[in-house]
């Protein structure tokens, strides 16, 4: 997923301490104002509670490609996700939907994620996909790069097949990297001296792990990269006990 | 929908065994493997564990350990572990720690388990055992030898010289001057836009001569009346036996070699004479018929190209190995005849003796001259010494023109310590057998490898009775040899552009000889006397020492292929560096290394790592025999 406009500036969101999100009352309220039977029943599989260590945490890597860069306008043609939890990342499980878009798919799109006007025109709606989805997704804290983008579309579709958006906890390996960045930030000197901070693309993330560089905008390859990172930041920074409630939005 | 990981699935194709795996196994492979990372330095499997999984390296590096602690593998990108206990109980054997941030790949044991079972050439590439797949290695290499036999492809020189067949007799012998060729490949095109002209004929001097000038045409005549228009060729992939066949059943001196419809070269009898005159026998022959040392100097190129050729006909250590070495005993035979035409017939009788690898028929082209001399016992030095101070100064100063270098530890029959009547000798070898130190022995290993090169044969096979007979059984100067046999050991293998000793640390190349066929042939030297065996050549020695009975099960054929496959890595090392025009040595950079060979490396080198232990087990001082 393509998200250039979140990537130059910091976003307030992840400076310093900030409240813990009580994402299992949050799932009782929203489940008990629910009305779609399949989204209801996916609040009520509830969420594990913020202080579950992160090792325990069952975890859903997901990526979205879609037509642009606008939630309101654009549509989400692949939706890839893939479990995965500290000791492995279940590749082995990846799930992948194409999605028949409302909208135009334009020329730029299709090259970037390789989708075409075949595959699109005879996929599915993201409708028929809704219980299939919210079953993978059930029970799962949800993993992204670059969280506000996939939230913001994941948002704007349900609304617009079954009237109601959804909402669930994500672990955000962008605000992560950001995080860790930030605290080995340039001094004032070197700013001046023109350093910029590091980048938060995907690719430059993963090759400060020295992960390998896999082929950006294809849905699959993005969720696993993603799933790799963060296992990457675990290990490289994180104790594999922190509360997961440290870390999801 | 459920589906494979591309990068995943790109990755496998890439890297053995899982590139040898057809299409549809592969993508089940990609489709069940699992991820995981690991941070540099922590611990990826312990020992005892349930095995569940057969790992990949994606990307980082890997530590493979023994049980007891001890580095036993480094593996980088595409290398893999864990089928060891996969196969055997389910539970981890080599405990494995990242050595640097690393990615795996993990395939399941039952997806694991089914290709081992079902697709061959997958379980012949894991199988655990090195010994094993060495020896298949080295079977498919011997069992490959007899077929590849040079064809007339390696004959062409220099790529086809042709003309239009509308050229005139003239323009045809201008074109030969040019190009510097005896004959000319005419061709006719069928459009004027033809790529790929026809070949319609051949002119040759012969031609020219014949048809030509002895027949009073003009220049002027057209070439395609002078030219052999019935082609006689050959196919590129003939044998040169047939090619030179074909030139004796049509009386042509010239063969168009074609691939594919088209000409490829042009190949003479005398490139055929050329290609014969580097088997070792026509080399040999030359040798002996040389008469001074400068002829016999000029004779290295003919050895090197002998040498190369073999490698290229895949001859094997053993039949490379003696070759040249009995070239290297006519070069001493032959000195010997100049040197006696010059200086006289020697005063007593001699035995010029061969140490070290041309006594074991080991010999390459990288080697120095190890040699010393046996003389009668009525030899007087006062009266006959300064003959042969001068016999082997003559031999030695031309052995080194020949290409043989002096002996850096001074063995040689120049040196008067090496010159001594056989009484003498047969009291030094029981000086070395009976009252062994390590130093002593050390200094004296080279001569329990002897054999004679010219002169009384019979001494050195005096001498090497001797030796047979006070060596067997002697609990102290065995143990003495042993334990310089285990002074230079083998790498534990080759991690990127370096190799990995058994401490892990790195380095930049080894020594092939000094860390593989020497302390190969020190082992077995051991096992040899140990054995009475008199035996000259590893090989030799091994069958003796196998025959004995005194290696556990199966440790004997797993030497012979260590060290067949060392010996051959050696070589085609050697000739490597021959053809690309350096100077041939024993050194070998990690990065001239396919993956094959690196991989069937390490299984030799632990072979020869084990046979030490059992050596210095074996041997203890102490312990009888």
């Amino acid at each position: 997923m393509l998200h250039l406009g979140l990537i130059a500036g910091e976003r307030s969101d992840d400076r310093g301490p900030r409240e813990v999100i009580d994402w299992p009352t949050k799932f009782d309220i929203l489940g008990s104002q629910a009305r779609h039977p399949g989204l209801a029943a996916f609040y009520g599989a509830g969420v594990v509670s913020p202080d579950t260590p992160l090792t325990e945490v069952p975890m859903v890597a997901i990526d979205l490609e879609t037509t642009g860069l606008d939630p309101e306008c654009d549509e989400i043609v692949s939706i890839a996700a893939l479990p995965l939890d500290l000791q492995r990342i279940r590749a082995s499980e990846t799930r992948q939907w194409i999605v028949k878009p409302r909208a135009e798919l334009n020329e730029q799109s299709i090259t970037l994620h390789g989708i075409t006007h075949a595959q699109v025109t005879d996929a599915p709606d993201l409708l028929a996909l809704v219980d299939d989805l919210l079953r993978v997704f059930a029970r799962h804290v949800v993993v992204v790069h670059c969280r506000e983008v996939e939230r913001a579309f994941l948002r704007c579709a349900f609304r617009q097949r079954i009237g109601e958006p959804i909402e669930f906890p994500m672990i955000d390996t962008m605000a992560i990297e950001a995080g860790i960045t930030r605290r080995r930030k340039p001094g004032l000197l070197a700013r001046l001296r023109g350093q910029r901070p590091p980048s938060l693309r995907l690719a430059d993330c993963r090759a400060r792990y020295g992960l390998p560089r896999y082929r950006p905008h294809q849905a699959t390859s993005d969720a696993l990269a993603c799933a790799e990172l963060l296992q990457a930041q675990v290990a490289q920074h994180l104790a594999a006990e922190t509360p997961v409630g440290a870390l999801w939005w | 929908m459920q589906i494979e990981q591309l990068e995943i699935l790109d990755f496998l194709r890439l890297h053995p065994p899982c590139s040898e795996l057809p299409e549809e196994a592969l993508r089940r492979v990609a489709a069940a493997t699992d991820v995981r990372y690991f941070k540099a330095g922590t611990q990826i499997l312990a020992f005892g564990q349930a095995a569940e999984f057969w790992h990949i390296v994606r990307s980082g590096a890997v530590e493979i350990f023994r049980r007891s602690g001890t580095l036993y593998n480094q593996l980088t990108e595409g290398g893999h572990f864990g089928e060891f206990g996969l196969l055997r109980n389910k539970r981890v054997r080599f405990p494995a720690k990242a050595l640097e941030d690393t990615l795996l790949y993990l395939v399941p044991e039952a997806v694991f388990t089914e290709l081992f079972e079902t697709v061959e050439q997958f379980a012949e590439w894991v199988e655990v055992e090195d010994r094993s797949r060495l020896r298949q290695v080295v079977s498919r290499h011997e069992g490959a030898s007899p077929l590849m036999t040079a064809t007339v492809a390696n004959l062409v020189g220099r790529p086809t010289v042709v003309l239009d067949a509308g050229a005139s007799a003239t323009e045809a012998a201008r074109h030969m001057c040019e190009h510097g060729v005896s004959s000319l490949l005419l061709t006719r095109a069928a459009t004027p836009a033809d790529e790929r002209p026809k070949v319609v004929g051949i002119v040759t001097d012969r031609d020219l001569r014949s048809r030509l000038l002895a027949s009073g045409r003009p220049g002027s005549t057209p070439v395609s009346e002078i030219m052999s228009g019935n082609l006689i060729s050959v196919q590129h992939n003939q044998l040169v036996f047939e090619a030179m066949l074909s030139m004796l059943r049509h009386h042509v001196q010239h063969l168009p070699v074609m691939r594919g419809g088209q000409p490829v070269g042009v190949i003479t009898q005398s490139d055929i004479i050329h290609y014969e005159s580097r088997n070792s026998l026509f080399v040999v022959g030359n040798i002996l018929r040389q008469t001074s040392v400068d002829d016999l100097a000029a004779m290295l190129p003919d050895v090197r190209a002998c040498f190369t050729r073999m490698v290229a006909e895949d001859a094997n250590s053993r039949m490379i190995g003696s070759a040249m070495s009995v070239i290297g005993r006519s070069f001493k035979q032959r000195l010997l005849e100049l040197a006696e035409a010059e200086l006289g017939p020697p005063p007593v009788g001699y035995c010029l003796l061969a140490l070290g690898s041309m006594a074991r028929q080991e010999q390459t082209i990288v080697t120095d001259q190890d040699n010393a001399l046996i003389l009668a016992d009525d030899f007087d030095p006062r009266l006959h010494d300064a003959y042969f101070e001068r016999l082997a100064r003559f031999v030695c100063d031309g052995l080194a023109r020949c290409g043989y270098e002096y002996c850096k530890g001074g063995v040689m029959a120049t040196n008067r310590q090496w010159r001594r009547p056989l009484r003498q000798w047969e009291a030094c070898f029981s000086e070395w057998i009976e009252r062994p130190t390590p130093q002593s022995l050390l200094d004296s290993n080279i001569f329990f490898d002897l054999d004679s090169v010219a002169g009384t044969g019979e001494w050195a096979a005096t001498l090497r009775e001797h030796v047979a007979g006070k060596a067997k059984g002697n609990a102290q100067f065995l143990a003495c040899m042993a334990r310089n046999a285990l002074l230079r050991t083998a790498p534990l293998g080759f991690f990127k552009e370096f190799v990995v000793e058994s401490d892990g640390q790195h380095t930049k190349g080894i020594n092939i000889k000094r860390r593989g066929t020497a302390p190969l042939a020190d082992l077995i030297r051991v096992h040899a006397l140990a054995v009475g065996s008199t035996a000259r050549n590893s090989f030799d020695r091994l069958n003796d020492v196998i025959d004995a009975g005194i290696l556990p099960q199966g440790r004997g054929p797993d030497l012979h292929d260590a060290l067949e496959f060392i010996a051959m890595v050696r070589i085609r090392h050697q000739a490597a560096d021959l053809a690309a025009g350096r100077e041939a040595d024993n050194s070998i950079e990690p990065e001239a290394l396919s993956d094959f060979e690196r991989r069937s490396l390490r299984d030799a080198f632990q072979i020869l790592a084990n046979a030490q232990k059992f050596l210095k087990y074996r041997y203890q001082p102490g312990r009888a025999g």
